[in-house]
């Protein structure tokens, strides 16, 4: 026990750096030719050259919003394997993105003006809308839901969710700020939208880590959960509650990133076992560094103009998902 | 005195009942089984007793409070279930997974306390597979694997152990492995027992009361030299069978059977 404890510890500090390292890389590297030197004066002087006011007002806070995202995105996709037991969960490919993309166009078209409080909490609805139909439908057909039966749900409430976001782009010509978001990005972020979604991102991280054990004797299997004195239901509600809003901040900050829910987990189960107290804290580190790399490779690619980083996630992840359905990836592997 | 017990418990999917005005008492302290055909409702049963599933009407009473009273966490002090072979253990080792029977027993964050540790330890003595303590569950053999969940039953510290069908997918000798260790869990420490078989030999070798099902109804309740007769197992499975004993524990035995015919 204390060596796998010790070997967990070093395995934390370890992501921690290398996260730290990414972040540095992160914001060093760019269309504005900055250095390692640069960072720091930005960070530890109050100096306001116009380099450090680059980093700290454009380049911060991207970079910031991509750990946010990732690790919300990785969190929640966790969350939704080990509830429903389902190696391809996904919020990106079980409808929540989709409802949040979905809930946003509506809100844009019929809430003119609308501030960025009223985005996320159509981000949440959207979520919540989705997921409950891709699993409403999904559960249709008596005998549960087969991991392949959601993501043929998510698949089509998603195509169908997209194609009202796309219909009432065109109806009330919001295509641009629409696409802003379907494009999925994290280019304009700002410290005041990271104000809002940074203590909400990480309220849900931290309330999903308390209730980590309820998640892991739930992935036994519900009966075992019942058995050993879980409240199955409510557990369930306040897990999907959480799905919805992490997932929900990453739309509203980044847009529709599909995969990275389905893609961190697995590499963090692969580094940490199937425990989730200590996945869900991994997922954080993994799913931080994972988004900033993308985000990284999305400006560095084809400098300076951007590679959408949705392309650069699905690029990285669409192996992977067929990876798992082909290979049927034990969720204990 | 009888801890546990249904009164007129009804059970069933939709409208379909399952288990009918069911009244059965589980002795303390004994081996309990419930047999019975494929589909007579004893899986169903047992998920009912064990809040599982719910029932629709009538109730289940432990220890003169209906079970649909007490908060699940208190009933998960009071009796463990083993369901019929969870598939995986998620990748957790062995030690872990009987970690978590001591959930029902912690508090908040739920760190280890040392007594907490000491029944772990001694649910993986007890049940023999303290050696694969860091070794991943699903990379156990059927038996060794079983037995690692009974011990994480067993970590639960409960007086009733309900187990659905825990010899299934298991070859003899696992069985009799896994049906000995109940044995010695109820003789030496006075565990109550209840589980569903489907070998009748079994259940007469191992069990103190047997409970025979048919249609979610009982045909008959008591001891195996009681319900191993021709007549009820007639009725309850619909087969001729020859009884006999058995040569080494002198239990009665179902030697052969044939179908009924024309029933």
């Amino acid at each position: 026990m204390m060596n796998k404890e010790r070997a967990l510890t070093i395995k934390f500090i370890g992501a921690f750096l290398i996260m730290t390292a990414m972040f540095l890389v992160a914001i060093t590297f760019g269309a504005a030719d900055t250095s390692l030197r640069d960072v720091f004066r930005a960070i530890f002087t109050g100096d306001r050259s116009s380099t450090s006011l680059v980093l700290i007002e454009i380049r911060f806070p991207r970079e910031v919003a991509a750990i946010v995202v990732g690790a919300g995105l990785a969190v929640s996709g966790a969350i939704m394997q080990g509830m429903t037991r389902n190696p391809l969960a996904d919020p990106g490919l079980l409808g929540l993105t989709a409802g949040a993309n979905a809930a946003l166009a509506v809100a844009f078209a019929f809430i003119p003006g609308i501030n960025y409080m009223g985005i996320i909490a159509a981000s949440f609805v959207g979520a919540a809308v989705g997921a409950g139909l891709v699993f409403g439908i999904a559960s249709l057909r008596r005998g549960g839901f087969s991991p392949i039966r959601v993501v043929l749900a998510g698949a089509a409430v998603s195509a169908f969710l997209f194609a009202i976001a796309e219909g009432i782009a065109l109806t009330f010509r919001l295509s641009q700020n629409v696409a802003q978001w379907t494009a999925g990005g994290l280019i304009g972020t700002t410290w005041s939208q990271l104000n809002l979604l940074i203590p909400i991102t990480a309220g849900g991280i931290l309330a999903a880590i308390l209730f980590s054990k309820q998640l892991t004797i739930l992935s036994l299997s519900e009966e075992v959960a019942v058995g050993l004195g879980s409240r199955i239901g409510q557990v369930k509600a306040v897990f999907f509650v959480l799905t919805v809003i992490l997932a929900g901040s990453a739309v509203a900050l980044a847009g529709n990133l599909a995969f990275a829910g389905l893609l961190v987990p697995h590499i963090v189960r692969s580094i940490v076992g199937t425990d989730y107290r200590y996945i869900l804290p991994m997922c954080v580190l993994v799913g931080g560094t994972f988004m900033l790399f993308a985000d990284t490779a999305g400006r560095l690619l084809n400098a300076p103009f951007e590679t959408p980083v949705a392309a650069i996630v699905s690029v990285l992840g669409l192996p992977f998902f067929l990876y798992v359905v082909r290979k049927g990836v034990n969720m204990s592997a | 005195m009888v801890r546990l017990y249904t009164e007129d418990i009804s059970i069933g999917y939709g409208d379909q009942p399952i288990v009918k005005n069911l009244s059965i008492k589980i002795p303390d302290q004994k081996i309990t089984t419930i047999i019975g055909a494929n589909g007579c409702g004893k899986s169903t049963l047992l998920k009912a007793i064990t809040r599982i599933i719910s029932h629709q009407s009538g109730s289940v009473v432990l220890d003169g409070q209906p079970i649909s009273k007490e908060s699940t966490k208190a009933l998960a002090k009071k009796m463990a279930i083993l369901p019929q072979t969870p598939e995986s253990a998620a990748g957790l080792t062995a030690g872990e997974l009987v970690s978590y029977g001591r959930f029902p027993h912690q508090k908040g964050l739920g760190r280890l306390t040392k007594r907490d540790i000491e029944v772990i330890d001694w649910a993986l003595e007890v049940t023999d597979t303290i050696d694969y303590k860091h070794r991943p569950v699903d990379a156990l053999s059927g038996g060794q694997r079983q037995r690692v969940w009974i011990a994480m039953a067993l970590a639960q510290e409960t007086d009733i152990i309900f187990l659905d069908e825990p010899t299934t997918y298991l070859d003899m000798a696992h069985q009799l492995e896994v049906l000995e260790l109940l044995q010695k869990l109820n003789k030496e420490q006075g565990r109550t027992i209840v589980m569903v078989l489907h070998d009748l030999n079994q259940a007469a070798r191992f069990a103190d009361y047997l409970i025979a099902l048919k249609d979610g109804e009982i045909v008959k309740a008591g001891s195996g030299e009681e319900i191993i007769q021709p007549d009820i197992l007639r009725t309850v499975f619909n087969i001729d069978a020859t009884i006999g004993r058995d040569p080494l524990t002198n239990k009665p035995m179902c030697l052969s059977y044939n179908l009924v015919k024309g029933a």
